[in-house]
């Protein structure tokens, strides 16, 4: 996206540079916050949340590090959804076999879409997603083994490494939280360190990275099938979390909602992509009662953060403290 | 007497003729009623099922005895993901003992598991699948109202009998149409008709325009509706604009409720013939029954699904009344022994599978000129007995009937 | 009966003709889209939110005025074309100077509101909305009885796209908005306001939508979620079509209408996807779409 000057700003490019302190203390607060939650709040609904934190996270890698939206990638959280489901209940699989599947599923779906798409630049890369993913998501309602308007329902959530029972809620909370923050180190990764400088060198300018000698196509394919695998992760622990698969999670407007999140926390922020999944569940969950006043919330915190908040929450914040956040 | 002993005494007995509140959980029965409220069903039940809760809970009496009773409603908007949420929630963290209602079949199911896990009681008034008192019957659930074994039953025999012997359906692609399609299905071929053919459609659809060409092709003499609501009454619609009962098909609504053909119209709706557990204007207890909940409901007449909600928590009440708790599967226990008696469906019983037993009844839609004004829609045609009416309770494959 | 690969050509007939009949929502709907994206490179989700607004406000004419549905044509257009022109104003301008994607993301967000605000107010599954009394009954062609309301929509919308084609591509209005699609500062160096020309394009692709709900209303009934799901389909239509072309937009609509139709036909499952499977083809062979120009 060309109004890189609306992001917050990245660390000097100079060299990979050693991990900034407050980053650490933010880190930090996070993970406290995380693990003393389930004992103040409904752990279903924290489970729901690090889960959409996980899939914003992997959406704001390509969206905002690499300058790429994909209107698309609910197809992969909900496919890894219903492979990790069919997995689980259909061939009796141990949930940890069963996420890396649905994992895998996305990430070779990802790679698929990435190669058609990533030629493809700006209105015309939304656009191409936006189709792959309506193609998904019919062959979704086909397809038997998701039993369409149904769903897959009753996924057992087994015996984790033959040892954690995941019935148990507070025990498959922290397997979640720990998924979470596998899924967040990745992004984390790959972001401070040289593939993701060559990355932002893309974004800013890509027709001077090809002349430096980067073959761009490359590297946005990589960080698609990335971001891709990253939300299928995210999908395949949701379907065990609720035992369920279904349309909801295939949908477009599931990827019109992750765009809100990551906007919503800050685009190209490291923890903005959180905050952001944890006000959007918050929110929905709390206005549940109110039905359709969900829907009009949220179309209104787009045009919102479109029109004036287009740094979002974290980036505001990392703004006002002159910190990358 | 030792003075001390008198007063332990006296005490303990206090203790004990406490009513009720000592085993029911928090000291309150929570009834959850969870339904569409604003799709393709929200008519048929709705707002509406949760005023007739609250008219069984006054019913009951609940206050008078002392009895804590509260109800509270959500929309699942037909939403596999959004209705097991809200389940689960209850269930975990808003203590509710009984969620009833629900319509969609695909999402009955799913709280049927949930209820399990939990231990906790669900009645289903308003979905359809037979499968629930079959393959999906569980100690923590029972079947009220009405079910597709016993709608097939009914209006498919019926059609069948009457030399409509050559079938086309038209099946809402979830686990309500197909589940009301098979069991058409083998209805029709039990009798001696064919099935031509059958396509599935999206659902909710509103354009069923070449779904009603592929049936018209068909030529076969039953257009069958195995859908319901908005869906039934828009290819009803779209049907007479296409021509079909013009050149010689005939519709054959297998699920339909008052509230369809209050929006239909007699002009649109006469003729077709239907199969239902509940009627406002079958006797003088309905009658009644049926004003009361009008007056508190805009003026219209209860749908079937409706009056079941009512039934189904006023015994659900008496069970918890004479069980002194409301744990899940007791009190369902507790519901298949006690026999039920209320002005809507009049005396049944609920059988060890879950399913709730009473007459059904098959209505043909009145001819404009035969209605005397707004909900006198229906005339009796025949009435099934209890015993006849639904599955015999060993075909089932319900593993909680010892065979 | 004849039979072509096996299906009776009766029903392949009906359904091609029933398959033209969504075409025309395709083409109207699409042909908005284009012009608005054409002429304003703004890609405008809210298209599907405002087709449905046109829907509402035929019904209300009905049930708040007595209106019928003539009047409805007419009125359905200005109102919701208002309501557009309010959206450029106040919103849409200022995301000119930004990344597309912005514009996309607001009327994103503004289709989101006016789809939760009518779902809120009148539930989900809708009204009825009765075809005018001159436009009910049918004929029968023999192979299907086809309504008499479902023909007048595909000769009205092929007429209003052939209209706007006309207008833009042959008049010297439609010029001016060209040139001003082209290199703005210049064409308002030559006196003419360019801004007021985009607000006004923007109404008139709003007022399109609208028109095409008004057609809409008594086929699929009017309830608050008639767009959303539509609003994806047409924006393949656009790309396949080529995203600015007139002519794309109008060609292709009707072609994948009667596509989608004969997908029905001999393979029904696929019916939904095949239009997206075919603007994946599209772009990747030719990226700017059939009709489309490089940008």
């Amino acid at each position: 996206m060309a109004a890189t000057k609306e992001y917050a700003a990245a660390p000097p490019a100079a060299a990979v540079p050693a991990i900034p302190r407050h980053q650490v203390m933010a880190f930090a607060v996070m993970i406290a916050f995380f693990a003393a939650a389930p004992f103040f709040v409904y752990p279903l609904f924290m489970m729901k949340a690090l889960c959409f934190a996980l899939f914003a996270c992997a959406f704001n890698l390509l969206l905002g590090y690499v300058g790429l939206l994909s209107f698309g990638h609910a197809a992969f959280l909900g496919s890894a959804g219903y492979v990790s489901a069919h997995a689980a209940k259909v061939w009796g699989a141990p949930p940890e076999a069963a996420i890396l599947v649905g994992t895998a599923a996305a990430a070779g779906l990802g790679a698929v879409v990435g190669y058609l798409s990533i030629r493809s630049k700006g209105i015309y890369f939304a656009n191409i997603t936006l189709a792959f993913a309506q193609m998904i998501y019919f062959f979704c309602v086909q397809t038997p083994f998701t039993h369409g308007e149904d769903g897959i329902q009753a996924v057992p959530r087994g015996m984790m490494f033959g040892l954690l029972d995941l019935r148990g809620t507070l025990t498959i909370y922290y397997v979640v939280l720990a998924v979470f923050l596998v899924g967040f180190l990745l992004v984390y990764r790959a972001i401070h360190s040289p593939f993701g400088q060559v990355l932002k060198a893309i974004r800013e300018n890509e027709p001077r990275a090809v002349s430096l000698g980067y073959t761009a196509d490359h590297y946005k394919l990589i960080a698609f099938v990335i971001s891709a695998t990253l939300a299928g992760l995210a999908g395949g622990t949701k379907s065990l979390v609720f035992q369920l698969a279904s349309l909801t999670d295939v949908h477009w407007t599931m990827s019109g909602e992750v765009v809100l999140m990551t906007l919503l926390g800050g685009m190209g922020t490291v923890f903005g992509p959180v905050v952001g999944a944890l006000i959007m569940v918050t929110l929905e969950h709390y206005l549940a009662q109110l039905g359709s006043w969900v829907t009009i919330i949220q179309g209104a915190i787009f045009v919102v953060c479109v029109l004036t908040f287009r740094r979002g929450v974290v980036g505001e914040l990392a703004r006002l403290l002159k910190k990358p956040l | 007497m030792n003075r001390t002993l008198l007063i332990t005494l006296a005490a303990a007995l206090a203790l004990a003729a406490n009513p009720a509140q000592a085993q029911i959980s928090d000291g309150v029965i929570k009834i959850g009623v969870l339904n569409d409220q604003a799709g393709p069903y929200a008519d048929l039940a709705g707002p509406g099922s949760v005023v007739a809760a609250r008219m069984a809970v006054e019913d009951f009496g609940a206050a008078k005895k002392g009895m804590k009773v509260e109800i509270i409603s959500a929309d699942h908007q037909n939403k596999a993901d959004v209705g097991s949420s809200i389940a689960r929630q209850w269930y975990d963290a808003e203590k509710v003992d009984l969620i009833v209602d629900v319509p969609n079949s695909a999402i009955a199911l799913a709280i049927n598991q949930i209820a399990r896990e939990k231990g906790k009681a669900f009645i289903v008034a308003t979905a359809a699948t037979s499968d629930l008192t079959g393959k999906a019957c569980s100690p923590n659930t029972i079947h009220w109202t009405y079910d597709t074994w016993s709608l097939a039953n009914g209006t498919g025999q019926a059609i069948v009998k009457t030399g409509g012997d050559t079938w086309f359906f038209l099946t809402a692609d979830y686990a309500f149409g197909h589940a009301l399609e098979r069991d058409v299905e083998a209805v029709v071929v039990k009798n001696g008709g064919k099935v031509l053919g059958k396509v599935r459609h999206p659902f909710p659809t509103a354009d069923f325009s070449s779904f009603l060409l592929q049936a018209q092709a068909s030529k076969a003499k039953i257009i069958g509706l195995a859908n319901a609501g908005t869906d039934t009454t828009n290819a009803i619609k779209q049907g007479a604009e296409f021509g079909i009962v013009r050149s010689g098909q005939q519709f054959a609504g297998l699920l339909v409720f008052l509230t369809d053909i209050h929006a239909l119209g007699l002009q649109a709706a006469q003729g077709l013939v239907l199969t239902e557990s509940f009627y406002w204007d079958l006797n003088d207890q309905t009658r009644a029954w049926s004003t009361r909940f009008a007056e508190r409901h805009r003026g219209s007449k209860p749908t079937m699904v409706q009056a079941g909600v009512y039934s189904a928590v006023l015994h659900y009440l008496k069970a918890v009344e004479a069980l002194k708790s409301d744990d899940g599967p007791k009190v369902i226990a507790k519901m298949k022994e006690m026999p039920t008696d209320d002005p809507a469906f009049g005396k049944g019983v609920v059988r060890a599978d879950g399913r709730k037993i009473h007459p059904m009844y098959l209505f043909e839609v009145k001819k404009p000129s035969e209605s005397k004004g707004a909900w006198d829609y229906y005339k009796l045609r025949a009435t099934i007995p209890a015993n006849e009416a639904f599955r015999p309770v060993d075909q089932g494959d319900c593993p909680l009937v010892k065979k | 009966m004849t039979s072509i690969f096996g299906v009776p050509t009766q029903a392949l007939f009906g359904q091609l003709l029933v398959g033209l009949i969504n075409g025309s929502f395709y083409a109207m709907l699409s042909l908005g889209l284009s012009v608005i994206f054409g002429l304003l490179n703004i890609i405008n989700f809210a298209h599907g939110a405002l087709y449905m607004m046109g829907a509402f406000v035929a019904y209300f004419c009905l049930q708040w005025a007595g209106l019928g549905y003539w009047w409805a044509l007419l009125i359905a257009p200005i109102v919701v074309g208002a309501v557009g022109i309010v959206l450029e104003r106040t919103m849409l301008k200022r995301l000119y100077h930004l990344d597309h994607l912005y514009g996309l993301l607001l009327t994103f967000g503004v289709a989101l509101v006016i789809q939760g605000a009518f779902r809120n107010q009148f539930g989900s599954s809708g009204f009825p909305y009765a075809s005018p009394a001159q436009l009910t009954g049918g004929y029968n062609l023999g192979f299907m009885f086809l309504p008499t309301y479902r023909a007048w929509v595909v000769v009205f919308s092929l007429g209003t796209c052939l209209v706007t084609w006309y207008v833009i591509e042959r008049t010297k209005l439609g010029s001016y908005l060209r040139a001003a699609t082209e290199n703005p500062a210049l064409v308002q160096a030559f006196g003419i306001n360019v801004p007021r020309m985009i607000t006004l394009t923007y109404g008139f692709g709003v007022g399109l939508a609208a028109l095409a709900g008004v057609l809409a209303a008594p086929i699929y009934q009017v309830n608050p979620l008639m767009g959303a799901d539509l609003i994806i389909v047409v924006f393949a239509v656009v790309v396949i079509g080529g995203m600015g072309s007139i002519m794309g937009s109008i060609v292709t609509g009707f072609t994948l209408g009667v596509v989608e139709g004969l997908t029905k036909v001999f393979y029904p499952e696929a019916s939904n996807t095949v239009i997206f499977v075919i603007m994946a083809i599209v772009l990747l062979v030719k990226p700017t779409g059939l009709f489309g120009r490089e940008k």
